[in-house]
């Protein structure tokens, strides 16, 4: 990889310890993704945040580089594990509590907005067109890449860290035209979000960095979202065009037959003891819709509402959250159904979703079983 | 050497595996013994040896480990790979523990418990 004198001055040391280890995690990574150099990004958003997935190792580590580390460029922050209005609700230990609140403070310390959110690209202004950015949460990668018409990598929780603090990330191979070698054809009529996701899981285990979808007709944002975090979950493809007919490159199909593979990978239960709607997060969109499809209804059992607590005043504003509580939702910010340690197999035999991105972590992490429905069906299975 | 993906310069005594380590879970953060009953460096420790194995798999969270372990002082001297994978990658990167990639041939021709010196500034890989 070339550097610039100054990258290199870094790497020596020349400018901190900080920075260099922020530039040895720049170098192996271009090195191990073929990038040619360092390219500035304008954005960062930031995944381990979780006490959960990061772990004793993670929250130490934070916490020794918020002494001195500050980031550079704008940088927004994942989801982490409980909602910090309402941690005594939930049957949380002391050190979980504890080693969460140290590992936000450290964030906060090293100037990360405390967003808390999978769904930037919702919750904040798009920049324009073609701007760089470094997405670690897989759905917001693929989002960018697909929709906003950003550039990023699928970056790992470190990457992202390192190019926040220099406002740098590796020239890899997403970032450059990219022209994917092969087209997967949607070819199941009717879908609803939950088709989406399927077809998203489906396509991140064949696709290589890129696919191109046809077919796939008109797509509300619930079922973009889907799509994004079903692709998100099974696989290292980041990036997803759209065009009709791809000449010249494999082709497959997404039948029934595929849709049901996927739905019986995921799928373990015939019903759930509660409901979970949010994997990625709702947003405004979605908090809206919900409100008018439970009109008049209520939940048969306890649902939880993952939203970013951004969305969630607003909603607020809007009078969203009082009518979704009347129906018996439990609305939550800051945290998503993703390694949620608010659900476990010791409370929780079963979950309802319609996220098979919840559904993958629901079954691989909290180890809980998982039925699988659409928004519609749930509404009309679980409320009266 | 294949490629860089870590600077540095160590001598050491190969600890030599066929099969690519998790390092999130399979080994231990204070000691630095795997614990992985169906791998080959099963209860052998890792500290200050000269790592060599296929790669790193399982999830990037791995790479915390490897600052754990050189945290507490049972991290490898270097580690070389046939294969780059970014937990590996990223974790010797936040530890500043040298890591460098090499051939098949190259890789088939070190020898567990032989004596190696790597210095990455001049490309060489002496054993």
């Amino acid at each position: 990889m070339e550097l610039t004198r100054e990258e290199e001055s870094a790497l020596k040391g020349e400018q901190g310890e900080i920075m260099q280890m922020a530039h040895r995690i720049l170098v192996a990574t271009g090195e191990a993704t073929d990038a040619e150099k360092l390219i500035p990004i304008e954005w960062a958003h930031l995944s381990g945040v979780n006490y959960n997935t990061i772990g004793d190792a993670g929250e130490e580590f934070l916490s020794s580089i918020s002494k001195d580390a500050r980031v550079k460029v704008k940088t927004t922050l994942n989801p982490m594990g409980f909602d910090i209005d309402n941690v005594s609700n939930y049957d949380l230990d002391e050190n979980f509590i504890s080693k969460q609140l140290s590992i936000k403070n450290s964030y906060e310390a090293i100037g990360v907005t405390p967003s808390f959110s999978c769904i930037p690209y919702e919750i904040f202004d798009v920049p324009k067109e073609n701007t760089q950015v470094a997405f670690a949460e897989s759905n917001a990668a693929i989002h960018a890449n697909s929709y906003d018409n950003l550039k990023t990598n699928k970056e790992s929780a470190f990457s992202a860290l390192a190019s926040a603090i220099t406002g740098k990330s590796p020239y890899s191979s997403l970032r450059k035209e990219d022209s994917p070698n092969l087209s997967i054809r949607m070819k199941v009529s009717n879908p609803t979000e939950l088709t989406y996701g399927m077809l998203g899981f489906f396509a991140g285990k064949v696709g290589d960095t890129s696919v191109n979808i046809s077919g796939l007709g008109e797509m509300d944002r619930r079922q973009c979202k889907a799509m994004c975090g079903g692709m998100g979950t099974s696989g290292t493809c980041a990036k997803f065009l759209f065009k009709e007919e791809e000449s010249g490159i494999e082709k497959i199909d997404f039948n029934e037959k595929e849709m049901n593979n996927v739905f019986d990978e995921l799928n373990t239960a015939e019903k759930g003891d509660i409901v979970t709607l949010g994997s990625p997060q709702l947003g405004l969109d979605e908090i809206s819709d919900l409100t008018s499809k439970l009109k008049g209804r209520s939940f048969k059992k306890r649902c939880m509402v993952f939203t970013p607590r951004m969305v969630k005043e607003q909603a607020k504003k809007l009078g969203y959250t009082n009518e979704l509580e009347r129906a018996g939702c439990e609305i939550l910010s800051d945290c998503c159904t993703c390694l949620t340690p608010l659900i476990n197999k010791d409370n929780v035999d079963a979950v309802t979703t319609n996220s098979i991105k919840g559904a993958f972590y629901l079954k691989n992490s909290n180890g809980v079983d998982v039925n699988l429905k659409s928004l519609v069906e749930i509404v009309e299975d679980e409320t009266r | 050497m294949k490629k860089i993906l870590v600077h540095g310069k160590v001598n050491g005594i190969v600890l030599k595996s066929e099969i690519p380590i998790n390092f999130l879970g399979t080994v231990d953060k204070k000691t630095g013994v795997i614990s992985d009953k169906n791998h080959d460096l099963f209860e052998k420790s890792i500290a200050n040896s000269v790592l060599v194995f296929p790669s790193g798999v399982g999830s990037s969270v791995g790479a915390y480990t490897i600052y754990s372990i050189k945290s507490n002082n049972s991290a490898p001297l270097a580690m070389i790979c046939k294969k780059a994978d970014l937990t590996v990658a990223t974790g010797c990167a936040l530890a500043n523990i040298p890591l460098v990639l090499v051939s098949e041939e190259k890789f088939s021709s070190i020898k567990d418990k032989e004596k190696i010196s790597l210095d990455t500034e001049s490309k060489e890989l002496l054993q």
